[in-house]
């Protein structure tokens, strides 16, 4: 947990903090959160900038203003989430597959890949991706920006070797070939906020089918 | 105790709310903070009516959640501050808000008092530090935090190009740790 190489930007920290990432990068950065103490303790930096601004305004409240909030105390506490433990999905993942990494519905995705979209809004994509041990997915370039957390085993590409809690910043221009060591397979959290584009033939085609 | 906001010991507020259920101090805590999660809705562009409905259900989780806030971890501004955006992302967007696992900020100890402090004083720093940037840089911060604009939105209303954008935020950033070392 501590030698983790492959931090997220601050910007996209701040976004986080501010609340104005898609659903699909939110869950990125907590997954990425829930493993890395550093960017922890950055993201609780921008959470003080929120708190400094929300100090410096002023709004007047309506009349019966706490005593609609008092009512509204009165009615109950909401239901509070099980924070589910798992030892391969962090818990902001694992909410979203309903379980642990044995509860992941796996689909083929090409030779030694499969993957599992998660739920989120469509401004944004995440699923899980399951790599082959010692498999190349297929040369892809993408559009926007893509994040790629390691949740077990490890990859490496042109920007390096990724291990369990690494996270890979790409973006538009980077074209990458990622493969998986030998050893473990690689299961990876990947969000993009584009479609990939990939080189060959085969898996352009299996775009649209698979949603990648 | 003082209603200024200087003086007053929020972490003991927040101890009567969380131990006594007491509503006297949570009229003192809504009294000063209400007022400001509304107006940080508005500047997130919710109307009126939206930010004051908004607002009352961001108070009553501050009641409910009073067990969960760690003084030594954050301000009670910081705190509020990540409800009320929670509470924006629901009710805006109508998307979940993922949150990173073991940020239940609930302490089982007390938290020592030194680091209490020692977060208050920091946080005063940054406010400070807030205070003192540049227009162009304070314009930047508070269109990321208010606005519902990504940085390549920011572009394209501010005809700024995406990299000077990026390095302009990561300035003020600099600034601002700088101003706090
Ligand atoms: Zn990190």
């Amino acid at each position: 947990m501590t030698d983790i190489k492959h931090h997220l930007t601050d910007s996209l920290l701040m976004a986080y903090s501010a609340g104005t990432l898609p659903e699909a990068f939110n869950l990125a950065v907590a997954a990425h959160v829930s493993l890395c103490a550093d960017c922890r303790a950055t993201l609780e930096g921008f959470d003080a900038v929120g708190g400094a601004l929300l100090d410096e305004a002023r709004e007047p409240l309506a009349d019966d203003s706490l005593a609609k909030t008092m009512a509204l105390i009165g009615q109950g506490a909401p239901a509070v989430r099980q924070i589910r433990v798992d030892p391969v999905l962090p818990g902001p993942v694992a909410d979203y597959v309903g379980g642990g990494i044995e509860a992941v519905r796996w689909r083929p995705a090409g030779i030694g890949v499969r993957q599992a979209i998660l739920p989120t809004s469509s401004s944004a994509t995440a699923r899980l991706l399951h790599i082959k041990a010692g498999v190349a997915v297929p040369d892809h370039g993408h559009r926007g920006t893509e994040l790629t957390l390691v949740l077990q085993g490890a990859f490496s590409d042109e920007d390096g070797h990724f291990k369990r809690g690494d996270i890979e910043v790409a973006t538009e221009a980077v074209e990458h070939t990622p493969i998986a060591d030998t050893g473990d397979d690689c299961i990876c959290l990947a969000v993009t906020d584009a479609p990939l584009r990939f080189k060959s033939l085969i898996p352009r085609l299996a775009q649209p089918l698979f949603r990648i | 105790m003082s209603s200024d906001q200087g003086q007053t010991n929020w972490p003991l507020q927040m101890e009567k709310i969380r131990d006594a259920r007491d509503e006297a101090a949570f009229a003192a805590v809504f009294a000063h903070f209400a007022p400001r999660v509304k107006a940080f809705l508005m500047r997130s562009g919710t109307d009126a009516a939206m930010a004051e409905e908004c607002m009352q259900d961001v108070m009553a989780t501050v009641w409910h959640k009073a067990h969960l806030f760690d003084p030594s971890r954050a301000t009670l501004s910081t705190w509020i501050f990540t409800i009320a955006r929670n509470r924006k992302t629901d009710m805006l967007r109508r998307d979940r808000r993922p949150e990173p696992e073991d940020l239940t900020w609930g302490p089982e100890a007390e938290a020592p008092q030194e680091d209490v402090i020692a977060l208050q004083q920091e946080t005063t720093k940054l406010g400070q530090a807030l205070a003192m940037l540049p227009a162009k840089q304070r314009d930047l911060i508070e269109k990321a935090y208010f606005g519902d604009l990504s940085h390549s939105e920011i572009a394209a209303e501010t005809g700024l190009p995406l990299g000077t954008i990026k390095s302009r935020i990561r300035m003020a950033l600099d600034r601002l740790r700088h101003a706090m070392g």
